[in-house]
């Protein structure tokens, strides 16, 4: 499955400030790091802090902070808030089909779509960090930002 | 209040812990089985046959919890791995790393067993235990469940 660049740019964000609490990431950090325009980044970071996921500080060394709880908020709480298709209940792919094929097709992606959604829905920000730490140290590299 | 981990301790079931795994059992899934538990633990626990594994979680001489697994040798045609068939922790008592405790204890009998390998099968909408598993480093196994309804 493919995820929009706004939702794979808002994980990115989401994890990077996740990674440490109390510290501020910028925008153009984020920017620079994940080669993504400042002006959509902005319209990402605005919409997860709607959201509650990151909070906003102005002023000199201003930036982003995470302010959700990274062992409740899921990465499906994130994709939810970019990907209208993952929260569409699978079965109304199968309404809108008008022939038997289509339904069979509609069914298909509709199992895709439901293990998709499990999968995001269990895996925690605090997991993902933790497995990211995991492969850091594997990879013998040093964590995010 | 809630039980700190490093006042646990983790240790093969005993008959004295069947009732209150069945009454944790009851408490969680809204159903009492205590034959089941009678017969789980005659399998996982009083035959002592290895290499299956029935461990409980004791705290204050009381059971917050308990999980149980067992090394299969080809199962759905893959190497020998340990599969968890269940882990429970009494509602009041999670959040203090009990889970934690008791899957590690498993991983250790596993590996004492010679298997480098842990498995679980869960339904979709556990989120609950989902998400403990996931966030104690498992991920998706190169195994699909499949079913379909008998006509």
């Amino acid at each position: 499955m493919k995820l929009q660049k706004s939702t794979v740019i808002a994980l990115c964000s989401v994890l990077e400030a996740a990674h440490e609490p109390g510290r501020q990431i910028s925008s153009a950090g984020i920017a620079e790091k994940y080669g993504v325009s400042p002006h959509h980044l902005a319209k990402v970071l605005r919409r997860l802090g709607r959201a509650g996921l990151l909070e906003s500080a102005r002023g000199v060394g201003g930036g982003y902070r995470f302010s959700g709880n990274a062992k409740r908020v899921t990465l499906m709480d994130v994709i939810g808030l970019f990907e209208e298709m993952i929260v569409e209940a699978a079965g109304q792919r199968e309404k809108a089909a008008s022939t038997d094929v289509e339904r069979a097709i509609a069914q298909v992606l509709g199992e895709i779509d439901e293990t998709a959604k499990a999968v995001f829905k269990s895996i925690t920000i605090a997991t993902m960090l933790r497995l990211i730490e995991r492969q850091n140290r594997v990879a013998g590299q040093s964590p995010p930002v | 209040m809630q039980a700190q981990s490093a006042d646990l301790l983790v240790r093969p079931v005993r008959a004295r812990d069947l009732d209150s795994i069945i009454a944790i059992d009851a408490q969680i899934t809204g159903i009492e089985k205590a034959e089941y538990w009678q017969e789980r633990f005659h399998r996982y626990g009083e035959r002592k046959r290895q290499p299956c594994f029935f461990l409980v979680a004791e705290c204050d001489g009381g059971i917050d919890g308990f999980i149980i697994g067992e090394v299969r040798d080809w199962e759905f045609g893959t190497p020998a791995c340990g599969w968890v068939f269940g882990i429970s922790v009494r509602p009041e008592a999670r959040l203090s790393g009990i889970g934690t405790r008791l899957l590690d204890a498993l991983c250790n009998c596993f590996k004492n067993a010679g298997v480098s390998k842990v498995r679980t099968l869960l339904v979709f909408d556990d989120m609950l235990v989902m998400t403990f598993y996931r966030s104690q480093g498992m991920m998706a196994a190169p195994i699909i469940t499949l079913e379909r309804n008998l006509e």
